[in-house]
């Protein structure tokens, strides 16, 4: 069989999503973000809301998201994407809106506008990626940073006699009554990113229905700031973050109702 | 023509007046003394008439940066804070700033520094005109001195703030926002339709049709050369409101010996120490400057030529005799007179002030 007659339309099962635009992401090979972003990319096309979208970008590894998913956006100072998600919000009322923040963005710097927009049932998304360390500063300490972990300001490893212990923040967001559903997964496999497309497809129906606030934690993996290649990555991942950071539903108020 | 003439507290004004600007969304957190803005907006319960959002929020960093949001979707969005709240904002009107995003932000200033006094001051002039925040930006800044300029700064600061894609503040200090006088309110507008904002504001975020290009708000360019492009256009923006925009107001300068610069409530003041000075037959003047940035370099150098001197009259300990002097290039002697903490003065020390800096008799 010839090449041509192999490779044309009438066999095309998959291709780039129509919403991720062809510039090249610069993110590191084995990191979850490109993932992700393909992910929202495609709901927000098959959900048909491009042009009823506006997406809140964090400081961050992610801070460039506004130039790979093609729709409105506006980039947020370090930690305040939820704030400026609330007047999106509130003052274009149709909108689907959504922030996109690391660990340190939404639980460290940020910890204030996150818990307050949560606790107010803001209608929005929140995307939360937490790979447990700062990717685009150069691997330093996150909130979400193991005990023991080494990072570029823990290079003994983190000692929770002096940093403290690795913060949970999507369990505590879970305990607000502004939020209706919060969940952990991972996009590692290709089973955990099917899910983990649901969980954010049902993050962004309730932000269009009004529902309250919904938080979708990604357990990702940080290649370049871990040391370690994207298969090891994984397998740390599996190892290590599962353990503190367990996939699943932390709060999905359907259910409960 | 009925017009709405009532009686109420400068804070009290901008907040009506905000409403009948037809303002899109309010985001603010309480401090003295301009609590009664956030106060006033919730008791008015707008969102039931023009359906303009009103919101505390958990800090005045995330009032800020409600504002940001807001902004960026073209919407006509403010806050208000007194002076510590104001320096938390620092960050967020930077990034209005570099943003090119309309907003109006209002100060009611209160003495500092750190927590100070809740009583009034103007100790913020510099904060607000040369800076506050990081990096070379500019905001248009209006500075009223009655309950009337409160509300008719609310339209202008908008008006403004639109015209050149600029943030605007109304520095207003503690005797503007709490002392009450009788306000001609202006008409309600209707706020702008989901289509005019599209029309007037391409850059905001309307949601991506197929016939433009995402709009993207940010302020980060990584690119060393096109930051500098962008620093470029916005010196040329603020060039440009530098040649049109600067705002003052006179009075019996034509035959003055000696001229007071002041603003805000203590513009007033000096009012009465100019008249009191008159009735013994001391020929004083008053500038008063009306936009602090971009301030009155030109005015107050053409008027005070031939003077004998200029007092530079503030509730701080000299911080706009700054840009007085560098006006008049040392050719007229200029002095100051302050007080500071919250202590509010009397015309009688205005007029000591001339006798002391210049040996004028009274």
């Amino acid at each position: 069989m010839e090449l041509n007659q192999i490779i044309n339309p009438a066999n095309k099962v998959y291709s780039r999503p129509a919403l991720l635009s062809e510039n090249t992401m610069h993110y590191c090979p084995g990191c979850s973000h490109g993932v992700v972003h393909k992910i929202i990319a495609e709901l927000i096309d098959e959900m048909g809301q491009q042009e009823n979208t506006i997406g809140v970008a964090p400081v961050g590894c992610a801070v460039f998201a506004y130039n790979y998913i093609d729709v409105d956006w506006v980039e947020a100072a370090h930690g305040r994407a939820p704030a400026l998600a609330t007047a999106v919000k509130r003052l274009n009322p149709e909108k689907l809106v959504f922030t996109y923040q690391g660990d340190g963005d939404i639980s460290a710097i940020g910890t204030a506008e996150t818990i307050h927009a949560a606790n107010r049932g803001e209608n929005i998304a929140i995307i939360f990626i937490n790979n447990g360390i700062y990717g685009m500063t150069g691997g330093q300490m996150a909130p979400t940073t193991l005990e023991g972990q080494k990072t570029a300001t823990t290079p003994y490893g983190r000692r929770v006699d002096l940093n403290g212990y690795p913060l949970a923040i999507s369990t505590l967001l879970a305990q607000l009554d502004g939020t209706c559903y919060v969940t952990r997964q991972a996009v590692h496999t290709a089973a955990a990113a099917r899910k983990a497309k649901s969980a954010i497809k049902k993050a962004f129906q309730n932000a269009l229905a009004g529902r309250g606030t919904s938080v979708v934690e990604i357990v990702g993996t940080c290649s370049s700031g871990w040391k370690l290649s994207p298969r090891a990555s994984n397998a740390w991942m599996e190892e290590n973050m599962f353990e503190k950071y367990p996939l699943g539903d932390l709060k999905n108020a359907d259910v409960e109702k | 023509m009925n017009e709405d003439i009532r009686l109420m507290k400068g804070n009290e004004a901008i907040a009506h007046a905000a409403i009948r600007y037809g303002v899109d969304g309010y985001f603010g957190y309480p401090i003295t003394p301009q609590s009664e803005i956030l106060e006033t907006l919730e008791a008015l319960m707008p969102w039931e008439t023009t359906g303009m959002v009103v919101l505390q929020a958990e800090s005045e960093t995330a009032s800020i940066n409600m504002v940001y949001g807001g902004a960026a979707t073209g919407k006509a969005v403010m806050t208000s804070s007194s002076s510590p709240g104001v320096s938390l904002m620092q960050e967020g009107i930077s990034y209005l700033a570099a943003s090119e995003l309309p907003a109006l932000i209002v100060n009611v200033m209160r003495g500092g520094p750190g927590l100070g006094t809740i009583h009034p001051s103007q100790s913020d002039y510099f904060q607000t005109t040369k800076g506050g925040g990081h990096g070379d930006y500019r905001l248009i800044v209006l500075a009223p001195s009655s309950v009337q300029e409160m509300a008719d700064f609310v339209s202008l600061g908008f008006d403004l703030a639109f015209k050149y894609r600029n943030p605007a503040m109304i520095l207003a200090d503690g005797v503007i926002g709490q002392m009450m006088e009788k306000v001609v309110l202006p008409e309600q507008r209707p706020r702008r339709t989901a289509e005019e904002i599209r029309k007037q504001c391409p850059w905001a975020l309307t949601g991506k049709t197929p016939d433009r290009k995402r709009n993207v708000v940010t302020s980060l360019e990584l690119d060393s050369a096109i930051m500098e492009k962008n620093n470029e256009r916005f010196q040329r923006t603020y060039k440009e409101i530098e040649a049109n925009e600067v705002r003052y107001q006179e009075y019996q300068t034509e035959d003055a010996d000696y001229l007071i610069v002041a603003f805000g409530s203590m513009a007033r003041i000096c009012l009465k120490a100019v008249e009191e000075a008159r009735k013994v037959g001391v020929k004083i003047g008053l500038l008063r400057p009306i936009t602090l940035w971009p301030f009155p370099y030109e005015a107050i150098n053409n008027i005070a030529k031939g003077m004998k001197g200029i007092l530079v009259a503030e509730l701080n300990a000299g911080q706009m005799i700054e840009d007085v002097r560098l006006a008049v290039h040392d050719n007229v002697p200029v002095e100051h007179f302050g007080r500071m903490g919250g202590i509010v003065p009397n015309p009688t020390e205005i007029l000591m002030s001339f006798t002391n800096k210049f040996g004028v008799k009274f």
